[in-house]
């Protein structure tokens, strides 16, 4: 008895007893991660899995038809086919309205990292904040008084050209394209402001002391310094501009059909839950898969 | 003694918690006795304040309101918020819907005394009826047809959506039901169910280069008119009354040879409905000739189902004007769907609808 514990101290040393009495660290870990994860469970992996579930159903399950398992609503790109074509335009779109947030986010965050300091970049920063704070409907909204024929813009025109035509072009790709970028630039200006922030002021001052000029410092050592940045703030733009249904249904007019106006048509007009829930999952395998193919590009890009 | 203390100050809170509890429950019971919760649409009658004003004046309930922006939706909203509403507007189509998943409950007639004027072939109507009992209140009725900028030659035909005179001129409504039955009469075809679905869709998909705009709501038609976007659209009756008195738009309600596409709503009582009493009272009111003649003059609105009501209204009347009796005679009368049919119908105007896009 008294040989074992004198073991036990050996081995443990002075701090032995005190750490007997602790948890194993895991038991710590888990306690502290536990909150998280119940919350991440309750609110997004429970909702994601009843969509799941919805998705293989004959019907929606409130009222009383009969529910059957089916896998129909996931043929309903073969089924009809004029939804390759909406998924295509959505695509589109959010290909441009990423690469329009990444030209301007960049451009912006470059301007408030090296050309501002104190008080005059807080004040930029909030006001580039400014329109979070806003309703995203009242934004889209008003753009459409900018746009329409006779609205803002056209008034603005015939000030100084009394007999020039409408310019308008609400109701078209390029005022969705344009809602977007409104409503998501913020998010790219801040993940480049937070990358570009963090470069070394000698670094450019080195290049610039052994002749480096203002377009090799951007393509050199600016860009692929804040790459992480630019990614992050691709896949913050990318994701939800695809299944946006609000600025195609408002400025789109017409020509607003995107899957999100279509997975919202499912779920409020329609009625048909399932197709919905099943169009949502193709459209997130879809994501996965185009960040699956770009995966090297990616994780090269973040290490950088 | 530091115990008795801790035990006492845990009691204290257990009770205050209890008082506060019960508090907070009861005042909501009693409100309910005088309240009653309308599902409808944004403005349309039910929630006119000076109506509301005068009906809890007579009878001490409160009406509060609740709004779908979709027929849809409110089928969403009754299936998924039971207890929440008492009284629910529905149109026919809608109703036997609701009534087949027994959404709403029947009405007791005794408490709506105005039924006895109501035209009897709405009262009688199928969807408003199941083994012999009505499940709503006929309230108003109207039609979708055409509107027109007003100066324009009046068209007797809805061939005049694909009309290349009106080039990016034309909106429809947003709605499968809507569009495929306006192309449906076009084609010949009981718009309930027409037997070629591709020569509708065919049709739809010729309006494309006149369509400059899918509308949904009310205030979107006229303040897109207003703008001048469009010169001939689909469009309620009702619709057109309140564009012209209260927006002052020049508008012409045209009804086209086809005939109307013709609806009812109807007051119906959700089964789970609170406060059934109240709900009874209120629909007795929305058909009565009193309120009717004050918010068709006042404000616009689509014919009453109540005779006595219409007959009420002043020979110049706006209303009166567009709901022309003889209109009756020539306008379909939009019916409740089978499931597949209006999956079929969605899909299809989905399809147009991407093809207006491409």
């Amino acid at each position: 008895m008294r040989s074992d514990s004198l073991l036990n101290e050996a081995v443990r040393g002075p701090s032995g007893p005190r750490k007997h009495r602790m948890l194993p660290s895991w038991v710590a870990t888990t306690a502290l991660l536990l909150p998280t994860y119940a919350w991440l469970t309750l609110a997004v992996l429970l909702p994601l899995l009843t969509m799941l579930v919805f998705s293989f159903m004959s019907a929606t399950p409130m009222g009383k038809a009969p529910i059957t398992f089916t896998l129909k609503h996931y043929r309903a790109f073969i089924d009809q086919p004029y939804l390759l074509n909406i998924g295509w335009t959505s695509l589109v779109i959010g290909f441009w309205t990423t690469l329009l947030c990444a030209i301007f986010g960049f451009l912006a965050a470059v301007a408030l990292a090296r050309a501002t300091v104190g008080r005059m970049r807080e004040t930029l920063l909030i006001l580039i904040l400014l329109p979070f704070w806003t309703n995203g409907l009242v934004r889209v909204f008003s753009w459409t008084m900018v746009l329409r024929e006779n609205g803002f813009l056209d008034n603005v025109l015939h000030m100084f050209f009394a007999d020039a035509g409408s310019i308008s072009f609400l109701y078209s790709r390029y005022a969705i394209v344009l809602g977007l970028v409104h409503g998501y630039l913020p998010y790219m200006i801040l993940t480049c402001y937070i990358a570009l922030v963090t470069i070394d002021d000698a670094i450019i001052e080195a290049a610039a002391s052994l002749g480096a000029r203002w377009w090799t410092i951007l393509f050199r050592i600016l860009i692929p310094m804040a790459t992480p940045g630019l990614i992050s703030g691709a896949v913050l733009t990318f994701v939800p501009v695809i299944g946006s249904f609000m600025e195609p249904r408002i400025l789109g007019g017409k020509v607003g059909v995107t899957m999100g106006t279509v997975i919202e048509d499912q779920f409020t007009q329609a009625f048909n839950w399932p197709l919905g829930a099943a169009l949502s999952f193709t459209l997130l395998a879809v994501v996965l898969a185009i960040f699956a193919t770009f995966s090297g590009v990616l994780r090269r890009g973040a290490a950088a | 003694m530091n115990n008795i203390t801790r035990r006492n100050t845990l009691q204290l809170i257990s009770a205050g918690l209890i008082a506060s509890a019960s508090y907070s429950i009861l005042p909501r019971k009693a409100a309910a006795a005088g309240t009653i919760t309308v599902l409808n649409w944004q403005g349309y009658g039910t929630d006119e304040a000076w109506s509301i004003k005068a009906f809890q004046e007579a009878t001490g309930i409160e009406v509060v309101h609740d709004y779908y922006s979709s027929e849809a939706e409110m089928l969403t909203k009754l299936r998924t918020n039971p207890g929440a509403y008492d009284l629910v507007v529905l149109n026919a189509a809608r109703c036997a819907q609701a009534m087949a998943e027994d959404l709403i409950a029947p009405i007791d007639y005794s408490k709506v005394p105005n039924i006895s004027s109501v035209a009897e072939n709405l009262r009688a109507n199928v969807n408003f009826n199941k083994d012999g009992k009505g499940y709503a209140v006929p309230w108003v009725w109207g039609l979708t047809a055409l509107a027109m900028r007003e100066g324009l030659p009046k068209a007797d035909s809805y061939a005049v959506l694909g009309d290349p005179t009106y080039k990016g001129r034309v909106a429809l409504q947003d709605d499968a039901v809507g569009v495929i039955a306006a192309a449906a009469l076009l084609t010949g075809q009981d718009m309930n169910n027409p037997k070629d679905l591709d020569l509708v869709k065919e049709t739809l998909k010729g309006f494309k280069q006149n369509v400059k705009l899918l509308w949904s709501t009310e205030d979107q038609w006229n303040k897109s008119f207003a703008a001048k976007e469009f010169d001939v659209a689909m469009y309620w009756s009702g619709g057109s009354v309140r564009s012209k008195r209260v927006s002052k738009l020049p508008v012409d309600f045209v009804v086209p040879k086809e005939g109307g596409i013709g609806w009812v709503d109807g007051l119906g009582i959700p089964a789970s409905a609170p406060n059934m009493e109240g709900a009874h009272a209120f629909a007795n009111w929305m058909i009565d000739p009193k309120f009717y003649v004050e918010w068709a003059t006042k404000v616009g609105a689509p014919a009453s189902s109540n005779v006595a009501a219409m007959e009420a209204l002043p020979a110049d009347d706006l209303s009166r004007q567009i709901h022309k009796p003889e209109y009756i005679a020539t306008m379909s009368i939009m019916s409740a769907l089978p499931d597949d049919r209006r999956e079929a119908f969605n899909n299809l105007w989905q399809e147009v609808k991407a093809y207006y896009a491409e």
